[in-house]
Order: structure tokens, then sequence, then C-alpha cells
């Protein structure tokens, strides 16, 4: 347990001395990883520690993303209160969609997930009036400051998103030593078994899912703020295989997975894409080669091998 | 919009760069005597190109228009003395991505400015990073989100027209050639919009009249159920459909119709890099098309245009010259051809050396007005318009006969004008 914490709150304290000592180019690419490494730490909370393959999680990203942006674009609220309009929006989607995916399960569940995030995808285009469709719209420079800090400057930015990930990270660690996580581990290995343990499994899958919903909602709302832009892009279906990919990769049920994975994936794109104009083929032989020699992901590949108790 | 309301971060840059000043100033003869060694390095231009994702076919002609001019520029001696050199990104046709790849030009890659973008969607991801990262963004993408006034002051489109002012100037050939009434049939998002906004009363304006309007969903693989909504008084169809299932819409319009059809206009975005001789396309026969420059070599061509065509390698039908299966995006591609050679010319108006020039070359090009027809400008005569960073042009409205696309009419700038909806030139930088 110690041990463990020594490596969360490690990686939280190397992120921000990082801030001071990283060239630009590379500064700016990790502020871009901790803010989507929190998409894909709300994915590992359905995903990686419930079971819940969902295919779907783009349009929860999306309403925190439109949540926030449109508030800005339409009202004077500011940054802070759209970053809460923005959790709620995830939230309350999250909630509604919950509701009713999770009469499913397995297949079906992906399966409804999809659609569900395909229909918020066409609603943005629907409502392009409100939402410029497909082109999206520029989230003005002035309203992206919290108590006078401008989220456009570097520092400001990164700063901002190493918060934010310190905080999903950290809740995501609290929320898997708690009860409710092994609980939510048990359902992921045996839904029957811990129903006939008393436990009210719809319950507390439809509450991950909310609490998922609610993280990927802010990893979308944050990247609104931090770069400018809201577009009808990330609602689309690659953004939610994306955070599938990166919890794969890191390692699905690991605490620390999601963020490895990301930056695994990024770093993976943009090295390649150095190298020559097929980097998809780069990037998925290399995908290949760990599905094939590290199934469990990174971070599970560590737990397998050297470090059983970790979380 | 600006980023002033930062006291803490300003003064802190303003101590660092006396104290850099300082020391610059103390090491000066050992610098000084590389300077010439400095000003020698090649201009770096940092070319965001659509190599994969929806935007590959005009990536890969942007690309090769991009570098033909710069080849040009380089053997009449560069900018000021300097080489061109292009470092070119992917970015997927992604917003994302392209976000990302505008930060890796300004601080890996080092380059002066950033270049070269068509759609819309990635320039609106772009334009806010390179904004704040104070990187001149040229942008090639004829969407009309420049001159809204949506993006910032780096951001400038100086080398192609915006689609506002090119659906505004075919509306007087149509009412006054074709017909007064018109049935709209354009894709049910942005693309589309952006047709019926400013067709519409442009239209009306001429005197015309829109009958119908038709969006068709994204998604849509055929066409048939959409037709028989078409008004039966209808004396156009102007039709914007874009994407790979244009040819199942061309093709399905023509069995609809069979040989009693009404006037078509289209835009050739729909079209551009597909061979009009392409199996289904022969009903398009007789039907005209906006070209922002001639695909077909025309008989009255300037030698500065042939000469364009030629170094950009492209033959009279407007196909590679190495594949004449392989059409080019000659409608659009010319905007990277023409943006460069403003970029050099506004480099140049700054006597720009460095990257700390790179205000200066903003306003040297917001300076710019008046861009005659030439060699650097061979689609035509450009009025720029500094405050709204959107240049102006002549359209080309052409009919296809036998297979081939043949200039009928040229629109001037004075049909593609409209009010200023931004002054840019009063935001800080």
């Amino acid at each position: 347990m110690r041990a463990s914490l020594a490596l969360h709150l490690g990686l939280v304290a190397v992120l921000f001395a990082l801030n001071f000592v990283l060239p630009a180019y590379a500064h700016g690419n990790i502020a871009r990883v901790m803010t989507l490494a929190v998409y894909a730490i709300g994915y590992n909370i359905a995903f990686g520690y419930t079971g819940l393959l969902s295919l779907g999680h783009a349009m929860f990203f999306a309403a925190g993303m439109y949540g926030a942006g449109l508030l800005l674009r339409f009202t004077d609220a500011g940054a802070v209160a759209a970053f809460g309009v923005a959790l709620a929006c995830g939230a309350g989607l999250a909630l509604v969609t919950g509701l009713l995916a999770l009469r499913t399960a397995g297949v079906s569940f992906m399966i409804v997930t999809l659609m569900f995030s395909q229909a918020c995808a066409l609603a943005i285009l629907y409502f392009a009036e409100y939402t410029r469709g497909d082109e999206g719209f520029v989230i003005a420079a002035a309203s992206r400051v919290v108590a006078g800090h401008d989220l456009g400057d570097a520092q400001v930015r990164y700063l901002a998103a190493w918060a934010l990930f310190s905080a999903a990270f950290l809740f995501s660690l609290w929320l898997v030593n708690r009860p409710m996580g092994k609980v939510l581990v048990a359902i992921r290995e045996n839904e029957p078994r811990a129903r006939l343990l008393g436990y009210d499994t719809f319950r507390l899958k439809l509450g991950a899912l909310v609490i998922s919903g609610m993280v990927s909602a802010a990893s979308g709302a944050g990247y609104g703020l931090f770069f400018g832009y809201a577009g009808a892009s990330f609602a689309g279906v690659q953004y939610s295989i994306f955070p599938l990919l990166w919890v794969l990769l890191g390692g699905a049920g690991t605490v620390i997975g999601p963020f490895l994975g990301t930056l695994f994936m990024f770093y993976l794109i943009d090295l390649s894409s150095g190298i020559t104009d097929a980097y998809m083929l780069i990037a998925g032989v290399a995908l290949i080669g760990l599905t094939l020699f590290a199934p469990q992901g990174i971070a599970g590949e560590l737990r397998r091998r050297a470090w059983r108790g970790l979380p | 919009m600006s980023k002033s309301d930062h006291p803490q971060s300003s003064s802190r840059r303003a101590a660092l760069k006396t104290l850099g000043a300082a020391g610059a100033a103390a090491t000066l003869p050992l610098w000084a005597r590389y300077t010439h060694a400095q000003t020698a390095a090649p201009i770096r231009i940092g070319f965001q190109k659509h190599a994969t994702g929806i935007g590959a076919a005009y990536g890969r002609w942007y690309d090769r228009t991009s570098q033909a001019a710069v080849a040009k520029i380089n053997g009449e001696g560069g900018i000021n003395g300097r080489m061109i050199e292009l470092v070119t990104e992917d970015d997927g046709t992604d917003p994302k991505r392209g976000a990302e790849v505008i930060e890796k030009f300004a601080n890996q890659s080092k380059c002066d400015i950033a270049f070269g973008t068509l759609f819309s969607h990635v320039v609106i991801g772009s334009a806010p990073r390179a904004g704040e990262l104070k990187l001149p963004y040229f942008v090639v993408s004829e969407g009309h989100h420049v001159a809204s006034g949506m993006l910032n002051r780096w951001t400038l489109q100086p080398g192609i027209t915006d689609v506002k002012s090119q659906v505004q100037a075919m509306a007087p050939f149509i009412t006054d050639t074709l017909g007064k009434k018109v049935t709209m049939i354009y894709p049910d998002y942005g693309f589309g919009y952006d047709h019926r906004d400013n067709l519409v009363p442009a239209v009306q304006a001429a005197g015309g009249e829109i009958v119908a309007q038709i969006a068709i969903p994204p998604t849509e693989t055929s066409f048939t159920k959409y037709f028989p909504q078409i008004p039966r008084e209808t004396e156009v169809i102007y039709h914007v459909m874009v994407g790979p299932a244009v040819l199942t819409f061309v093709k399905e319009m023509g069995e609809f119709f069979g040989p009693s059809r009404p006037e078509i206009f289209g835009f050739i975005d729909s079209l551009e890099a597909v061979d009009l001789a392409s199996p289904g396309l022969d009903f398009l026969e007789g039907t005209y098309f906006w070209e922002g420059m001639p695909r077909y070599l025309q008989a009255d061509a300037p030698a500065y245009v042939t000469a364009y065509r030629d170094a950009v390698g492209i033959d009279a039908n407007g196909a590679s010259t190495s594949d004449p299966k392989d059409v080019s995006t000659a409608a659009h591609m010319f905007g990277c051809w023409e943006t460069l050679h403003i970029i050099k010319a506004g480099m140049e108006a700054a006597g720009y050396s460095s990257t700390a020039d790179r205000q200066a070359l903003v306003e040297a090009v917001e300076a710019m007005t008046e861009m005659p027809a030439g060699a650097a400008h061979p689609q035509g005569d450009k009025l720029f318009n500094g405050r709204t960073h959107q240049v102006f042009g002549p359209q080309y409205i052409s009919k296809v006969e036998s297979g081939k696309l043949n200039v009928t009419h040229v629109a001037p700038i004075e049909d593609t004008l409209y009010p200023d909806e931004v002054d840019y030139t009063t935001q800080s930088f």
C-alpha cells in the first residue's frame, strides 16, 4: 500500500517538476497527454474496473467539451462555471444512458452505447446553428481565464492540466481502494456471484458509469478550455475507440495504466509520423507487438511480472 | 481577446528579456561574426499537410503545388537571399492533430511560419494555438472563418478567396443566364450551410428566387428519394454535394431527369481530383461549374498560367503529367502557389530576418492591397483586405463540353466583395 502510494504520488510529483524543465514542445505535449489521460482514467473506471466495455464514451467527452464550450460561446459565465456545467452534462448524460444501456450487457451494451454516441454526434451536426457542426468553433481566449490566469499561457495551461490530471488520478486510486472499488472488480469478474452476495449490481454499475462519464466530461471540458476549440470530430466514433486503446495499452484495471497508454500512443504517433507518411503502419505494428507480448498492457505486465499488488 | 491580463508572468518575462538583452550585448563580438551565417540559414515554412484522412487528395496536390512554388522562388534567389525550406507534417485532416502540428512547428522544428491548411475544422482547431504561440499562420482554406472574425490576428488567408464571396458572385450569372427559379441541393452540414446562407440572399438580390432547399444528410448513399422534392417550376438546380457519394448523386440525378432536365449549376469542390470522364458523369455534359481556377488549359491562357501549370506538373486536362489518371485539385491548389509568393513579398517588405520579425511580417501582409495577375498570381488579379485578412479575386464559371470544362464567364472582383465583418488590425498581437 505504501509503495503504491509512493508510486502514484511520485508520478504526480514528477509531472509537476517536469513543468520547470521540459523544452517547449514536450511541455505542450505533456499538458495535452495529461488532459487526455483524464479521459482514459474515466474510461478505465467503467471498462478496466467494472468490465463495462463501452464503445460510446466520446459522447461523454463531447458532453464536457460542448457543455463548457457552448456556455462560454453564448454567455459570460466564465471558465469555472463552464467546467462545472460540463461535469453536470457528463454525469447527466451518463445517468440517462446508463439507465437504458445497462439493461443490456456484453455485445449488446457495446452496440447500445455506440448508437447513443452516434446519436449525440449527429445531434451536434443537426444543431449546427449553435454548434457550428463539423467545423466547430473557437472558444474565445478572453473566456478561457481562471482567477486572472490565462489558460492559453503555456505555464498556466500545464499546471491546470496537471491539477486536473492529479485530481482524476488520485480520485481513481482512492476509489479503487475503497470497498466500492473492490465490489466493482467483483462485478467485472463474476456479476452473478456479486449479486448473490447481496450487492445491487445494477446500481453499482450505474454509479461507475456516471463517475466514468463525469471524469470523461472533465477531460473534454479541459481540452476545450486549454486548447480553445470545440468540434464535432471529438464526438466521432474514433474518439470512443481511443480511450479503449489507451487503457488496453497502458493496462486495463490499473490506476497508472491510462496515463502510460495515452503517453505511449501520443509519442508513437508523433515520432513515427516524423519517419514516414505511413506512420499508422508503424503504430499498427507496435500495437500488434504489444498485444502479442504484453496482452495486459504496460502496467498490467508490470503487475504480472513484478508487482502483484499494483492497484 | 488579448492576453494582457497577466501581470506576473509578463513582468517576469520582461525581466528575463532585459537580462537576456544585457547578456547578448555583453557577448556581442563573439556572436556578431556569425550573423552572416545566421541570415543565410533557410527560412523554414511549416506545411500543415492533409496527407491522410478525408483531405488526402487535396493534400497531395497542395504539396506538389507548394513544392513547385518553393522551387521557383528558390531558383529566383529565395526570400531576401535566403532559401525556403518546407517542413511538412501530416495533420491527418484532424483538428486535434492539426493543433499539435502547429505546436511542433513553433516549438520543435523552429519554423518561421505555418502554412497550407485547407479543411475548415483543422483551421479552426489550429488557429487558437497559432495565435497563442504568435506564429503567423497562412491558411489556404476558402472557408469564411477568417473573414468572419472568428480567428485571430496571426491567421491570414491571402492566397484564396472565401466561400462567401464565391457563392455571392455566382448569383448574377445564375439568374441572368440560367434561370430565376433555383432549387438548392446541399449536404446537411457546415459546407452546405455556407452555400445556403450566402446563396439565398445573393439570388434574391439578383432578382431570382430559391424555390426549394434540399439538405441531404452526409451519411446518405442513395439520393433517389430526394429528387421528387424538386419543384416542377425549377429552372436551375444548384448542387454542392461532396464526398465519394457524388458519383452516385450525379448518376441518379441523370436517371431521374432523363433527357429533359433543368439547367444545372454546381461547385467543382464535389469533383475536385475526379476525372470528368468517369463512368456516370456523362450526365454533366452541358452543365455549369464554379471553378476557383480553370482545370483544363484554356485556349487564351496567358503565358504565366502555362508556366504555372508546367511548374506544378499538370497537363492540358489538369491531370498529373506523369499519370493522366491522377487529376489535380486545380480549383484550389493555386492558393498555395499564390500564398507562398505573398509570404515572400511580405517577408521582403518587412525585412524579415528572424522569428522576432513575425509581427512585422503580419503587419506587412496586412498592408497589402492590389496584387496584379502574373507569375506570382496566376489565378488572376487580387485585392487583399488587411482588416479582414481575406483576399478577393475573380471567379470562373465553366461549362462541360465534350467532357471538358470550358470557361464561359468570369465574375469580376467587384461581384465578390461584401462588407467587413471584423477588423483584425484593431486586435493586439
